[in-house]
């Protein structure tokens, strides 16, 4: 078999068109957001967020509203009950984090439960990319256009945020707004990508990208577009395993991203381990010398 | 005349903690103020309030005869924030930073035009950092971080300029260079509040000096501010001369 039939075959399938599709949109909104995340220190709540939008989609799944809303809706409620939590008992934020995200989920989990759909319960933790209707599509589509449209245009404010965000306030924006914005951008987003990897991976695509760019520049404008083509080009690829070794797709995603970044956590040439020992090797050599 | 700084009465809690008590400053255009303090003296909720990041419980502040809130507005103040305070890991460039300087300058997308790339340019002129523009920020000596910063409030056109503890971690030389600088900025009408432990530098960089301990305590010369017993007094160390005497 050719390379060109390798690539297309896939293709022949419209479920796979959409597959592909639906990855590559959510892997590329995902990487854009996961660059402040992880520099703002945000990983954390990115998995929080990811997780507690569930019952936001179930009820909106329920009253008939936009998925979109409810995931939005739920995406500040864990927000602001972290924050309660944390700043109203000696409770510490990573353990907040903890005790919010995971009794949400599982409100999620047990309204999914009871609540009579053709929505299966394992598509939604672990995706279901392979059985995406025309209409997840539109959403996905939509939904993607938007927030990666508003992290681009805001880029820089964002970057000022989640650098210095004292600064930001000095010159007369609106940090708390800032924060507040990015964070509904990432309830969004964990709904772009709940239906490609599921709810469980969505934290990978959140923070892997971001960190393993963070690995390989010191300029953020890079950053920005290192991260999104290295997480299409691992969903693609991605995907391909999944269709040809017959195995999970959102896994086998989600697993190409972790290998990316163990290669450029290995070899990347300022920030790798194996670089920097290298160098360190070279001037020991050149002091000795 | 208005003054630059203008901080009446002003009091501040934190919960139950007192941080400012009822302090009051006033500082006129093109002044360097020094002020001293220890840790926990109400330092940085004084600067804090002057940037309208806390709201005073009692009293106001006016920059220049506007409200915090106008003076953020125009641009007016920038902040140079202490080093623990700043992720030097941040991949961004001298240049990327001082740009942020005209952040407020700029439309939505924030979008430099060609102004604000000669303000930039500028700045890291004047701050001698031109052949450092695109270095990573986390490659620099500790001079040329805070020039970096000082850089940015002179792309902004800010004209107040607070300091928090700039010659933390700076080697003699670089505090002499920043401290040239914020004399000439001085001389060019910007007002200047710097927090500092180095006593020894005061009288070289300040016009004036406060002594804070949670309320000013004294506004006078750096030589006044200075005077052992004056220090003893914000230092709590009257207790210690005492019990030193009874020796």
């Amino acid at each position: 078999m050719s390379i060109f039939e390798f690539l297309l075959e896939p293709l022949d399938y419209a479920f796979m068109q959409r597959a592909l599709a639906v990855t590559v949109i959510a892997s590329v909104v995902c990487a854009v957001l996961s660059c402040w995340l992880v520099l703002i220190g945000w990983s954390l709540m990115g998995d929080a967020v990811s997780h507690a939008v569930l019952p936001g989609v179930a009820l909106a799944y329920i009253v008939g509203a936009p998925f979109a809303l409810g995931a939005v809706l739920f995406g500040f409620l864990a927000v602001a009950l972290i924050g309660a939590v944390r700043d109203t008992s000696r409770v510490k934020e990573d353990a907040a984090i903890g005790i919010v995200f995971t009794t949400l989920f599982a409100l999620g989990l047990v309204l999914i439960s009871v609540t009579p759909s053709q929505t299966d319960l394992t598509h939604i933790i672990f995706g279901n990319l392979l059985g995406l209707s025309h209409g997840d599509l539109v959403q996905v589509l939509l939904l993607g256009a938007v927030t990666f449209a508003i992290l681009v245009i805001k880029r820089k404010d964002f970057t000022l945020y989640a650098f210095d965000p004292t600064h930001a306030h000095a010159i007369g924006l609106n940090p708390r707004m800032l924060g507040a914005l990015l964070l509904g951008l990432l309830a969004l987003t964990s709904v772009v990508a709940l239906q490609a990897v599921g709810v469980v991976l969505v934290v990978a695509m959140l923070i892997i990208p971001g960190a393993t760019a963070y690995l390989l520049t010191d300029r953020f404008g890079r950053m920005l577009v290192l991260a999104p083509v290295i997480s299409a080009v691992c969903a693609v690829v991605g995907l391909y395993a999944s269709y040809y070794l017959d195995a999970a797709s959102g896994g086998m995603v989600v697993l190409s991203q972790g290998a990316a970044f163990l290669v450029v956590y290995l070899f990347s040439p300022r920030h790798g381990l194996i670089s920097a020992r290298v160098t360190a090797a070279k001037r020991r050599k050149l002091v000795a010398a | 005349m208005t003054a630059a700084i203008d901080v009446d009465a002003v009091t501040v809690h934190y919960g139950a903690v007192l941080a400012l008590d009822q302090a009051t400053l006033r500082l006129d255009k093109g002044r360097i103020c020094g002020l001293v303090g220890m840790n926990g003296s109400g330092k940085s909720t004084l600067f804090k309030s002057i940037m309208g990041l806390v709201k005073p419980d009692a009293g106001t502040v006016t920059i220049a005869g506007d409200t915090p809130a106008m003076a953020r507005r125009s641009g007016a103040v920038s902040y140079v924030p202490q080093s623990e305070d700043v992720d030097w890991q941040f991949p961004l460039s001298v240049q990327d930073v001082v740009m942020m300087g005209r952040y407020g300058h700029m439309g939505i997308s924030r979008r430099p035009r060609k102004a604000d790339r000669l303000a930039v340019a500028d700045a890291m002129e004047r701050v001698e950092l031109n052949d450092y523009a695109h270095r990573q920020i986390g490659q620099l000596s500790g001079g040329q971080k805070k020039r970096t910063f000082v850089a940015r409030g002179i792309a902004q056109e800010a004209t107040t300029l607070l300091l928090d503890e700039p010659f933390a971690g700076v080697d003699k030389r670089s505090e002499a260079t920043i401290c040239a600088l914020l004399k000439e900025l001085a001389g060019e009408g910007a007002t200047i509040l710097v927090s500092t432990h180095d006593l020894q530098a005061l009288p070289e960089l300040a016009d004036e000096a406060v002594l804070l301990m949670r309320r000013v305590l004294l506004h006078g010369t750096p030589q006044d501010v200075l005077r052992p017993e004056n220090l003893a007094l914000a230092f709590g160390l009257d207790v210690m001369s005492r019990s030193g005497a009874a020796l």
